[in-house]
């Protein structure tokens, strides 16, 4: 039977190039220019899908991206598995291979039609009503049996071995759809040498027109017209056409998102080729010209494989030369379904029958039928189908119930009437107004640079969606500011069969009557929704899930909104319509991540020790952008041996640890004290040139923002640090204050985070290890002492010292030019192995201050806490008048005596290690209240146990007492200490 | 993604090169060691959160990095005009 319902001869496929395709394991022949759904109807198969909700059977309905049935699987092997595809938008090529999906074991016995019987109880708002208790079932019963009870296709598990592309680009006039008013619109706009950019979702442009075949536009025939018109576009440099792309969604100030599909159309895709492109595209103006899209018919049985949309059937046959069926039946509202009427006949396939509501149809169209042998059946509608995989037989009634009569068919190909497409339109908000021709929604008032053209802004008749396009393409180019063409153009139109789209709204149904195809929402779900409370379409939509699909609801929104007006007994217009939201069709992940993952997801910042480190076997940690060693294990060390080592090298002999991610700004210029002054807790002006001071930075609101030692290297030049992550952050408020409250101050900033590399020195042999490198520096303590500054060369190298100590060991930072730092690293890393010299990571970093109880602003700090509720209260210039923060740290919240606090915990069990973010909870009588969280916790080497830095409501107050600390599962006792655990009195610092 | 013109740069540029910075045209009190407690809240924490035309603060962070004015239609979303701190605006007062 292979390609039994292709006509001998007709249609744009290309019948010298036979593909082979495979579906559900059979083997089938198409030909090029065939998608894989006019394949299988060439094949005669039909039944496809089971679908979403209650494994009905289902067929083929459309021949368009609107497809909510025939859901398929294609599969090119391994990862490239892509589910979820409307067999109507997949273009044939050889090899395919495509599988049905929802159903098990197979196609034709699928486990889960038990639910078909079930219904009853499966109706609208199911979910919501029988899944609700035990609420310990929702993860662990209701989700899982849901998901695989009603699921789509499956993604594959591996990584996507593709590559996605992505493109901005820029126009003048974009215009999105190329059938008729599209093409005409670009004709347009072409000549006036506006940029032109026009994008089509199908494979080959010309919309409608490549179902055309018997009209003749200006003496041509529509496809001789149709391929001179893209001649004439593709000859344009100023014009740009793109096929295969989808506009997806319409955003802020014409912003548009296009997906391009690249590869998927090919048999052997080059693997250079990204498979998809994303376009984002800001256009002066743009014209929606996407069409109108047929809706079905809401009858009993409506669903069944064989009942088709008329005019796709239409489609099929005249682009495709595929019947649907060896006798069909028409059941129709409006006269479109004459049309796929009379062009069957031509075809030699005359339909048994035209059931259409209306009493009343054109006498021309009942002429034509009669004499193509074709029963006409007025006034009457299709009540209920049958027939298994297949439509059979059919039961037609008169709209008065009466006259009941059985026709037998292989197909039922059905017009409820057209829908402009108005989802970009709605999406740019464009106002939309009921109209009662059509039984639609159609543009209304455009919002600014778009235009409507075509079907999809109400316009019907070949000739006036040509001279709509014309306008609007005209229109556009005034409005972007180019010399129109006037805003007609006559197209002259021969062997047009006049037809009408106006079309009378549906009546309400019976039986299972569906009305969004791929969710399974039928008529009876609406009616259900409005009996049992809900008015609003939004609500209703969102109870029945009509609409929700992938689809978009297509093919169902104005069949639902027509059930819910009539059951709610309002007017269309007063119901209104549900908000149309991006995407308008589906859109990969893969596309709209494009670049951005792996190794491109983000940049990596690195040191320039950072290759050093790695050579040396280095664990890396991600902090902000940065990637920092965070230690360095000998053979054989996991994290906690590496630290232990680590940490014991820098407090008995000497440490390097490579700090430069901390953020640098230079503050320069002669109001810059004052800056400062006005801008940090402390006060700098007391503050001499070659002094270091640890500074404290507030917000407003007086919680702490940032904290780095700020080094005054002359009257008027500061070198002022940040911690690694809030460089940007606290430029960006000096800039702020600098710009728009303080601008009289004569102060410049300067970024110099990536200008200079730190080398942190620690440990009592910290002096030996850099004094014979550096030249014009004394090093003597008297000259030197703890946080001072001074500058002079390393070994040939631009040096500014800092005396300054995050471990509470004598401690140098030496900031050297970032071109010059590998090399100063490795002569000290060098001459380090006489004196015990360790490399340490940001682990041992960590410990060490903890033990000397220095916070890390972020992870002891969480955006509310004061420098007093952190013991920083000391660095406070409280005699200053102002600074940023001080007047808050006066609200009375700040003052109360059970703010949290840092302070330190020591466990009872010394070997127990806290877990950071574990709560601290009071243990007294009055029972377990909570009293904070856990902020650092640590081994540590040096004490011989745990340490523990918290944050505990009053606890300053509480020094001595005893507090549970509960983490997961885990509760362990510990007693509320000072932060300082190591050395209190500080004498390290000038060991 | 809006297109937000630099009033320093002259240029009309995608939203991606800008940071919202805020309500515009709150001042920082001369003194706010005089303010009562209420006051310093109203100026830390209350906001118009203007359905309309609201007067802001964006920073050209990916371009001259300077702060500046708009005024935004927050039911359009589109930046209606942008001036230069310390200046009025051409559609109104520089209050609120
Ligand atoms: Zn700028």
């Amino acid at each position: 039977m292979s390609n039994a319902y292709r006509i001998p001869a007709g249609g744009r496929i290309n019948r010298k190039k036979p593909l082979k395709f495979q579906f559900n394991n059979q083997n089938y022949i198409g030909f090029e220019g065939d998608t894989l759904a006019s394949a299988l109807l060439a094949n005669g198969v039909h039944f496809v899908a089971r679908s979403f909700k209650y494994h009905r059977p289902r067929g083929i309905l459309s021949a368009g991206s609107e497809e909510p049935n025939a859901l398929v699987t294609i599969n090119r092997g391994q990862a490239r598995v892509t589910p979820n595809l409307p067999a109507t938008t997949a273009q044939l090529y050889d090899g395919l291979i495509a599988a049905s999906q929802n159903h098990w074991p197979s196609l034709n016995v699928d486990a889960g039609a038990v639910n078909d019987l079930l219904h009853p109880v499966l109706a609208a708002g199911f979910y919501y009503k029988t899944f609700m208790w035990p609420r310990n079932f929702w993860n662990t019963v209701y989700e899982p049996f849901i998901r695989a009870a009603a699921g789509l296709g499956k993604a594959p598990s591996e990584p996507d071995p593709d590559f996605y592309a992505t493109r901005h680009a820029y126009c003048d006039v974009l215009i999105i759809g190329g059938g008729p008013a599209g093409i005409a619109a670009a004709l347009a706009a072409a000549a006036t040498g506006a940029r032109v950019m026009l994008v089509d979702e199908q494979s080959e442009m010309g919309g409608s027109l490549l179902s055309e075949v018997s009209v003749r536009i200006d003496s041509a025939a529509a496809g001789d017209w149709l391929a001179s018109a893209l001649e004439t576009l593709r000859a344009a440099p100023n014009v740009q056409v793109i096929q295969r792309a989808a506009a997806f969604g319409f955003y802020h100030e014409n912003f548009v998102g296009i997906g391009q599909r690249l590869t998927d159309h090919l048999a052997d895709p080059s693997a250079d080729c990204p498979r998809e492109r994303l376009w984002k595209v800001r256009a002066r103006t743009v014209i929606l010209a996407q069409g109108a899209i047929e809706r079905p018919l809401v009858f009993g049985g409506n669903d069944r494989p064989g009942v088709m949309l008329a005019g796709a059937a239409r489609t099929y046959l005249n682009r495709y030369g595929v019947l649907a069926g060896r006798s069909a039946v028409i059941a129709t509202s409006n006269d479109s379904g004459w049309l796929t009427a009379l062009d069957l006949a031509r075809a030699g396939s005359a339909p048994t029958a035209i059931v259409d509501m209306r009493p009343d149809v054109a006498p021309d169209l009942v002429a034509r039928a009669g004499d193509a042998g074709i029963e006409v059946i007025k006034d009457s509608r299709v009540i209920r189908t049958s027939g298994r995989f297949r439509v059979r037989r059919i039961v037609v009634a008169r709209n008065d119930g009466a006259g009941q009569r059985e026709l037998a068919c292989d197909s039922l190909l059905m017009s409820g009437g057209w829908t402009p497409s108005v989802h970009l339109w709605s999406q740019a908000n464009g106002t939309l107004s009921w109209d009662e021709t059509f039984k639609a929604f159609v543009p209304e008032a455009a919002p600014g640079g778009v235009f409507a053209a075509g079907a999809g802004a109400g316009v019907f008749g070949l000739g006036e969606t040509l001279q709509s396009g014309w306008s609007a393409g005209s229109a556009a180019c005034r409005s972007a500011g180019f010399g129109a063409p006037g805003a007609t153009r006559g197209f002259r139109i021969e062997g047009e069969i006049a037809a009408s789209p106006a079309t009378p709204l549906q009546a309400p149904s019976t039986g299972r009557a569906f009305i969004d195809f791929q969710n399974d929402v039928t008529a009876k779900d609406i009616r259900l929704a409005v009996q049992e409370g809900f008015q609003s379409v939004e609500h209703i939509k969102r109870y029945t899930t009509t609409g929700m699909a992938t689809d978009q609801g297509k093919t169902s929104n104005i069949n639902a909104l027509a059930e819910a007006a009539a059951t709610l007994g309002v007017s269309p217009q007063q119901a209104g319509l549900t908000r149309f939201r991006p995407p308008y069709s589906p859109i990969t992940f893969g596309a709209l991540a494009g670049m951005k993952r792996n190794g491109t997801f983000q940049p990596v910042r690195r040191t320039e020790i950072d290759p050093w480190a790695e050579q040396q076997g280095a664990v890396f940690e991600p902090v902000s952008l940065w990637r920092r060693a965070r230690y360095f294990p000998k053979a054989g060390e996991d994290m906690h041996a590496a630290v232990r080592r680590e940490s014991v090298g820098v407090r008995t002999a000497v440490g390097m640890f490579d700090a430069s991610t901390l953020g640098k700004i230079e503050v320069v210029g002669p109001d810059a004290a004052e800056f400062l002054n006005r801008l940090y807790v402390n006060a700098w002006k007391s503050l001499a040139p070659s002094r270091c001071k640890y500074g404290v930075l507030l917000g407003e609101d007086g919680f702490i923002r940032d904290d780095g030692v700020v080094a005054r290297l002359t009257e008027d030049r500061f070198h002022v640090t940040t911690t690694t992550g809030g460089a940007p952050r606290v430029l960006t408020m000096m800039e702020d204050y600098l710009q728009t409250e303080w601008p009289d101050l004569q102060v410049w900033l300067t970024s110099t985070t990536e200008q200079w590399a730190v080398i942190a020195v620690n440990g009592p042999n910290a002096k030996q290890l850099i004094a014979p490198f550096i030249d014009g520096i004394d090093l003597s303590d008297e000259a030197l002492p703890h946080m001072a500054y001074a500058e002079g060369n390393i070994a040939g190298a631009q040096l500014r010292l800092f005396r300054v100590s995050f471990t509470g060991e004598r401690g140098y930072e030496l900031n050297v030019p970032t071109s010059e730092a590998r090399r100063i690293w490795e002569l000290l890393h060098a001459a380090g192995a006489a004196l015990g010299l360790v490399v340490y990571g940001t682990e041992t970093m960590h410990l060490l201050r903890a033990e000397k109880g220095y916070i890390i602003v972020g992870q002891d700090t969480d955006g509310t806490n004061t420098p007093q509720d952190v013991g920083l209260g000391w660095a406070v210039g409280n005699k200053k008048k102002d600074f940023v923060g001080k007047r808050s740290l006066n609200r009375p919240d700040m003052l109360k005596a059970d703010r949290p606090q840092l302070v330190g915990l020591l466990t009872e069990d010394s070997r127990t290690v806290l877990e950071e973010g574990a709560q601290v909870v009071s243990t007294g009588p009055a029972g377990a209240r909570p009293l904070g969280h856990v902020t650092s916790a640590y081994w540590s080497e040096a004490l011989g146990r745990s340490v523990a830095l918290a944050l505990v409501a009053g606890g300053r107050a509480c020094m001595g007492q005893d507090v549970a600390v509960c983490a997961a599962k885990v509760q362990t006792r510990a007693t509320i200490s000072g932060t300082v655990f190591y050395d209190p009195k500080g004498e390290r610092i000038n060991a | 993604m809006i297109q937000v013109r630099c009033p320093y740069c002259d240029a009309l540029l995608p939203e991606q090169e800008f940071a919202y910075a805020g309500q515009a045209h709150i001042a920082r009190p001369e003194d706010p060691s005089a303010e009562t407690d209420e006051a310093w809240r109203d100026y830390l924490y209350i906001r118009s959160n203007t359905r309309g035309l609201h007067k802001e603060r964006w920073r050209h962070v990916h371009g001259c990095g300077r702060f500046f004015n708009a005024i935004r239609d927050t039911v359009s979303d589109r930046i209606q005009e942008t001036y230069r701190m310390f200046e009025t605006p051409a559609g109104g007062s520089a209050d609120e």
